[in-house]
């Protein structure tokens, strides 16, 4: 039997979860705040996620930069790789909040979006 | 609004939305959203929206709003003066000098960095240290990364998330040095900004030395004891390139005294009744301008309060409260928002927000009147860095007759 804390950071509570592990499993999850630390606590031990946010370049726009996020938490272990691909790519203005503006990165089937509006 | 940050932004939709026609908000900046536009980090909005937004797209929700509901507003507009009877003076490059009468105002200005003179590091005087929210600025809208090897002072939530983000960005991230013995940013920061890439923080430590003279070339760090006095024998140099500073932020008042608004020396902001009017009748308080939030979803429903507030006086003008109650910070609090209440105008319940003075594991948040113990609550954890509210209800508030009087404390064990 193994234990281990993990601080979930699915909302500012920032709970601090007891989490047991046996023979590969979770076997139980103590001091969630809510319902979902169970769910988070579960990601974190076996395959760790976290929505990468960055910018990628702009131009024609009144700023060199815009905002960009993965629509969906990726695995953590693909975080850098990631920012080496947004790192090369270069978008024009005008873009729309919520745009596509890479899609299926590294084939995780997350697309990375827009965050603000640029003209 | 003197802001188009998310307070005045906030404010303004839920005035318009309140039957007020002639709602104005003035921003000095070229685009509205404030600091939110700097912010390209997820974790707003799970209050209000549900969901987890960065910082330009709760920005965007609240802006749309705005212009769906054809809120006037003037950009690059610098507000150079407010008088105690609401006359505001401003200025910007297309009308010139503009004075407006305003029937209420909201103070919605936000807050500025402690900057390095407030803390007195010795040293010289090179290139490279920075505010974090001066950097952030830098690497996320104008596309300059300020350098590559970083020690971080102070562990608030902007310096944590500038971590993350020059490491993103290639840069090596050598320390976060904390003079207190725990961090005033939110866990969940520690955790996704520092523990997922190794980035120590170092409680009890500060930076007693930079050295450097044209670009900082590294800095000393030494442990401090209780005192917050550097230990002697435990410094130790850490080459690097930038320094950032997170120690604090700081409300942006000077606006507010120009109106007469008398301030609450324990948060720089303004002292205000709870419907978040301050002592100068018909100019309200909002945001950051009024105490440093720690969640832009509160900042949000600040500024409703303080909409509804000014609505109301629109409608009904100036009137003396016949029952304020005062609001003090006691053993362990910090400071409590609001300072007082308007007994009669409340309405089912209104909420505080306060801050601790210490960590305190397991205690007691016990609210105490003149008359009597209301109640207490029971805290697994309090800590400065994470803002306390208590919701009040009327009903409570009517337990005992004639209440002048109301203070806050924590209660150990």
């Amino acid at each position: 039997m193994q234990e281990r804390y993990i601080t979930c950071i699915l909302c500012p509570q920032g709970c601090n979860l007891k989490v047991q592990i046996d023979d590969g499993k979770i076997v139980s999850v103590k001091n969630n705040g809510c319902e979902k630390g169970p769910g988070y606590a579960n990601d974190e031990v076996f395959h760790p996620t976290r929505v990468l946010t960055t910018t990628v370049r702009i131009r024609k726009a009144k700023l060199p930069l815009l905002p960009v996020r993965t629509q969906k938490p990726i695995p953590k272990g693909k975080i850098f790789e990631a920012m080496k691909v947004l790192a090369g790519i270069e978008v024009e203005a005008p873009v729309t909040v919520g745009q596509v503006i890479y899609s299926n990165i590294l084939n995780t089937g997350v697309d990375v979006i827009a965050t603000r509006n640029m003209n | 609004m003197i802001g188009g940050g998310p307070a005045g932004l906030g404010a303004a939709v839920e005035a318009k939305k309140l039957g007020i026609d002639d709602v104005l908000i003035l921003e000095r900046d070229r685009e509205l959203g404030g600091i939110l536009n700097q912010c390209i980090h997820n974790g707003f909005g799970l209050q209000e929206f549900n969901e987890e937004l960065t910082g330009p797209e709760y920005a965007d929700r609240f802006i749309k709003q705005v212009k769906e509901l054809g809120i006037e507003y003037k950009l690059d507009t610098m507000v150079l003066d407010i008088t105690p009877d609401r006359k505001i003076t401003a200025v910007n490059s297309h009308d010139g000098l503009i004075e407006i009468e305003a029937g209420a105002v909201i103070l919605a200005m936000g807050c500025r960095e402690r900057p390095r003179g407030a803390i007195n590091i010795p040293g010289s005087r090179p290139a490279g240290i920075f505010t974090a929210g001066t950097a952030q600025r830098f690497a996320n809208m104008e596309g300059y990364l300020p350098g590559k090897e970083v020690v971080i002072l102070g562990s608030g939530d902007i310096g944590l998330i500038m971590a993350r983000r020059f490491t993103l960005e290639g840069a090596k991230v050598k320390a976060v040095c904390e003079i207190m013995p725990y961090s005033s940013g939110l866990k969940r920061n520690i955790v996704q900004c520092l523990d997922d890439f190794g980035i120590p923080l170092l409680l009890r430590h500060t930076v007693v030395r930079i050295h450097g003279k044209d670009r900082v070339e590294g800095v000393t760090i030494a442990e401090v004891d209780d005192k917050k006095e550097p230990i002697p024998g435990t410094e130790k140099y850490i080459p690097c390139d930038t320094l950032l500073l997170s120690v604090g932020l700081i409300p942006e008042n000077e606006l507010s005294k120009k109106a007469g608004v008398i301030l609450d020396k324990n948060t720089g902001g303004a002292y205000v009744w709870d419907d978040r009017e301050t002592t100068t009748p018909g100019i309200f308080a909002c945001g950051n301008v009024l105490q440093v939030h720690d969640l832009v979803d509160n900042v949000t429903d600040e500024s409703r309060i303080a909409a509804q507030g000014a609505v109301r006086f629109l409608k009904e003008g100036e009137k003396t409260e016949p029952q304020p109650i005062n609001i003090n910070p006691g053993d362990g609090v910090r400071y409590v928002v609001p300072q007082r209440v308007k007994k009669s105008r409340v309405e089912g319940a209104f909420k505080m927000f306060l801050r601790v003075t210490d960590v305190y594991e397991n205690a007691k948040l016990v609210v105490d009147s003149d008359k009597g113990r209301l109640f207490a609550i029971n805290k697994r954890r309090l800590s400065p860095g994470e803002m306390e509210y208590i919701n009040v209800t009327q009903r409570l508030l009517n337990r005992f007759p004639d209440i002048r009087e109301i203070t806050i404390k924590v209660e150990r064990g």
